[in-house]
């Protein structure tokens, strides 16, 4: 997030688009409902599904799944035509404008309502209160960002909060709020194919080699390896060997049906988990770790905040730390004076890591600190681009429409998209269980429009079978006014009914992140 | 800003600031059952009440705004006894289980008549037949013990705004109900519990504190919620190595990112930790099965293996998984690991998952 949580309290007007907040991200989900009834902040939210916010919302843009390029667009189209965007903030911190105009011609209110199915009138209100409400604060979630265009999608929303001129001020701002208490950590660590720590590339020689130096290594190669989508169907053919700590990706990814083919043709899957997992099951050597209270560390939020987590109790016995297990095999493979303590890589973090280098345990012991914190005296940063952005001026993306990889068609009728439950987090490997959290939603659904349900002749409980061209689960029915007619929803915590054997593992071309909120499915109901 | 005095003390407030905030803030305490930081009072309980020079009546410091040159006094005869008489009404239909109640010696009722030295009962009140309210997985609501100070209504629907907890009845026969008076696991509610971190009695407990009454080997332990990235701070009850229950993080609650909240996830989804199945010996396959192993055994095995793979097919043939649910030092490990010692870039996490 380039602002901080809290800002949302300083909005006039807050765009939500691809998020159910209320559903994955609660707290903050009550945050800024607060905004909205003890403030009077405005809310617009986009989204293919009435979810609980919609109750909140000033207006509701119910979009086609997979349309967000033309919906963000087609309010920029709005905007400019009418004159409504920030020409000063444009001219001083933007470049590209022209380009990025004339793309946007294209995206005509008549072309735009026909490809998202929202009224011109309300692309008008929508554009009109975001660009003329006050300060503006744009929030999203994977419903933008898992798609086949999901960095076309960023680039829309981005596009938006700088033509509004919102983005470097309190209150603003273009926030992903990301869904995992350590994604943001695990990325500034640079656990990603293309970047060392801080988002250090691996193309740069001077990084390669400070790191190396560090380390007393060898460079790795000067390019990007395999991202996560790309390892995993590699996987027998030019990747041999893989090492997962902490993930299920034989519920988690796309496909489920080929990622399971695809991790058995390994020659060394290592496994290192809490439970054995179904990704586990496949494994050549499991390593029992320790849970998250059961260590001391540091987890970065959504919000760029490092947090201390404090160590309550010891592992069960026979369980150990993930840092002491990684420690032992990289010295049995020779590494010389490999931290193994949590502490011993802090220090290797802070000083390889510029956004870290002035944080401390000490100094996060209160509430934490926001990166960038370069030095031991920076109070830390809680909002980016002041006055600046980091790149100089900030770029404004030309834009043309795509259309998601897989539509519905005559035989696979059903628009089908993938999330989260209030209840349930992921491959369900910690919530099921969870005593209270089984309890509330012991099995996997399949939320259903009544028309939809009428038509199959399917009540709430009933079984469905949700098919797609990947593979079929068998569910409960859950008939919800939330979904539109023709569109269907399910949960993917639930390995027996996974999600992820219908999802379409068609990728967005930069971020490789699959096409996880919209395919085709076919419904049947199933007698008993 | 305006000075008034307040127990002979001057005092620096601000205009349309309330007596008891600005008594507050100079570090003199009025005890009150029904306000809620951060909300606009509500004046329900009348607790807070004090003696204002030339006013007849005593008036409620929660509710009433400071003037310049006002003379308070929060402690005199007059405040205290009508202070005392509120809360022996409360007592009046209150059960005597204080022994079996799960906020005893934590009840903010049994602190005020400690303090005001209330001894024995002096009204009985007729109280109304009311059950436990069971029906939900995580909360127990014992009407009984209500003394309707407002406090899990006002959070319910304005600081968590889930509009579920609302006032019912009227008179004596009021009461705090869920929607139109349906059992709480029947209703809207998601299970926050942010009702019964404001509840100042008994009246809703978590259903773990039932089963576990406060002893000396209770711990609390400040940790990062494990489930999404808003990075809530939750203040972890735990007992011999087990989760009990959970509660938002009470230091700087205002600055940390849940403001003292939590979710259904965070509140009660933290006893997987605990669960049987948890892993406790290292495996490696044989014949086709996973068997247990020694961790030497294992690690050899692992890192042998990943050594033969490098050997015959390069470090670009090897590929690294890091997690999002583990800290900051961990997925530094991995990726040393990755670059350091195997030296891929084949490395990567679930970010697009």
């Amino acid at each position: 997030m380039t602002n901080s949580l809290s800002e949302v309290a300083k909005s006039d007007v807050i765009f939500l688009i691809g998020s159910n907040t209320t559903w994955c991200h609660p707290v903050f989900g009550y945050l800024l409902k607060q905004a909205v009834r003890n403030r009077g902040a405005k809310l617009i939210v986009c989204d293919p599904r009435r979810i609980d916010l919609v109750e909140f919302a000033d207006i509701w843009l119910q979009h086609r799944n997979g349309s967000d390029v033309a919906l963000l667009s087609g309010l920029q189209h709005i905007i400019m035509r009418e004159g409504w965007h920030a020409s000063e903030y444009i001219a001083e911190r933007t470049e590209n404008f022209e380009e990025y105009r004339k793309s946007m011609e294209w995206f005509t209110p008549e072309r735009v309502e026909e490809l998202t199915g929202v009224p011109q009138d309300d692309l008008y209100a929508a554009a009109e209160l975001f660009a003329r409400g006050g300060r503006g604060a744009i929030y999203y979630c994977m419903g933008v960002t898992q798609h086949t265009h999901g960095v076309d999608n960023v680039k829309a929303v981005s596009n938006l909060s700088l033509i509004t001129g919102n983005l470097g001020f309190e209150g603003g701002g273009v926030n992903p709020l990301r869904g995992q208490s350590n994604v943001q950590g695990a990325c500034d660590m640079g656990c990603l194919p293309n970047v060392f720590t801080g988002y250090q590339p691996v193309t740069s020689p001077e990084v390669q080699d400070r790191f190396a130096k560090r380390w007393g290594s060898q460079p790795t190669a000067p390019k990007p390896g395999l991202t996560a989508t790309a390892m995993i169907p590699a996987s027998g053919d030019r990747i041999k060997a893989l090492y997962i700590m902490g993930e299920n990706p034989i519920v988690s990814d796309p496909n489920a049906n080929h990622a399971e083919e695809c991790l058995k043709k390994l020659d060394l899957l290592i496994v290192q988990d809490i439970f054995l997992t179904e990704t586990a099951k496949l494994a050549d050597v499991v390593l029992p770790a320790a849970a998250f209270a059961e260590k001391k560390g540091t987890y970065t939020n959504t919000e760029r905040r490092v947090q201390l987590s404090r160590k309550a109790f010891e592992p069960p016995a026979g369980a150990r730390e993930d840092c002491a297990i990684i420690a032992d095999i990289a010295t049995r493979l020779g590494a010389k004076d490999f931290p193994r303590t949590m502490a011993g890589l802090w220090q290797e973090i802070v000083e390889l890591t510029p956004q870290y280098a002035g944080m401390t345990y000490e100094r996060l012991e209160d509430c934490g600190l926001q990166w960038p914190c370069p030095t031991a005296d920076h109070p830390g940063t809680p909002f980016l681009h002041k006055g600046k952005f980091a790149r100089g001026k900030a770029l404004l993306s030309p834009l043309t429409y795509r259309a998601p990889a897989e539509e519905p068609d005559a035989e696979f009728p059903i628009r089908l998209s993938t999330g989260r439950l209030l209840q349930h987090y992921h491959t369900g490997s910690m919530t099921r269980r969870a005593k209270v959290l089984d309890s509330l939603v012991p099995t996997g659904q399949v939320e259903i429009s009544p028309a939809d349900a009428q038509r199959l002749g399917v009540r709430t409980g009933d079984r469905v079978r949700v098919s797609t061209r990947r593979g079929s689960i068998v569910t409960f029915a859950q008939v919800v006014e939330r979904v539109a007619e023709g569109a269907a929803f399910v949960p993917f915590h639930f390995q027996e009914a996974s999600a992820n054997r219908l999802t379409n593992d068609a990728l967005d071309p930069v971020a490789a992140i699959p096409e996880y909120k919209v395919c085709a499915a076919r419904l049947e109901r199933v007698e008993i | 800003m305006l000075s008034l005095t307040i127990n002979d003390r001057t005092i620096e407030a601000e205009e349309g600031e309330t007596i008891l905030s600005a008594a507050r803030r100079a570090g003199i305490e009025i005890p009150t059952l029904c306000a809620v930081k951060g909300l606009p009072p509500t004046g329900a309980c009348r607790i807070c009440v004090v003696e204002v020079a030339g006013f007849g009546g005593l008036v409620p410091s929660c509710s009433y705004p400071v003037a310049a040159g006002m003379k308070v006094q929060t402690h005199s005869p007059r405040a205290l006894e009508a202070r005392k008489t509120i809360v022996e009404l409360l007592l009046a239909d209150h059960p005597d289980d204080c022994l079996y109640c799960a906020r005893n010696n934590a009840c903010e009722l049994q602190t005020l008549a400690q303090g005001l030295g209330i001894r024995q009962r002096r009204y009985r009140g007729t109280s109304l037949p009311i059950r436990l309210d069971v029906s939900s997985p995580g909360i127990i609501r014992d009407q009984a013990k209500c003394v309707l100070c407002g406090r899990c209504v006002a959070v319910c629907t304005q600081v968590v705004v889930n509009d579920v907890l609302e006032f019912g009845n009227r008179g004596a026969k009021a009461k705090i109900v869920c929607d139109a008076d349906r059992p709480m696991g029947l209703s809207t509610c998601v299970q926050c519990g942010a009702c019964v971190e404001a509840c100042p009695v008994g009246a809703l407990v978590f259903k773990e504190q039932m089963n576990c009454m406060p002893d000396g080997r209770m711990q609390t332990t400040r940790v990062t919620c494990p489930y999404c990235g808003v990075g809530c701070q939750i203040d972890m009850h735990h007992k011999d190595g087990k989760w009990i229950y959970s509660t938002a993080t009470a230091a700087n609650a205002e600055k940390q990112p849940n403001q003292g909240l939590l979710c259904v996830k965070g509140r009660f989804g933290l006893d997987f930790q605990n669960h049987e199945e948890r892993l406790t010996t290292p495996m490696i396959r044989k014949d086709g099965a996973l068997v247990a192993a020694s961790w030497d055994e294992a690690l050899d095995f692992a890192a042998t293996r990943l050594g033969e793979v490098k050997a015959a097919h390069g470090p670009d043939a090897i590929g690294f998984l890091s997690s999002a649910k583990v800290t900051n030092e961990e997925n530094f490990a991995m990726m040393r690991l990755a670059r350091g010692v195997i030296g891929t870039n084949n490395l990567d996490h679930c970010a697009r998952l």
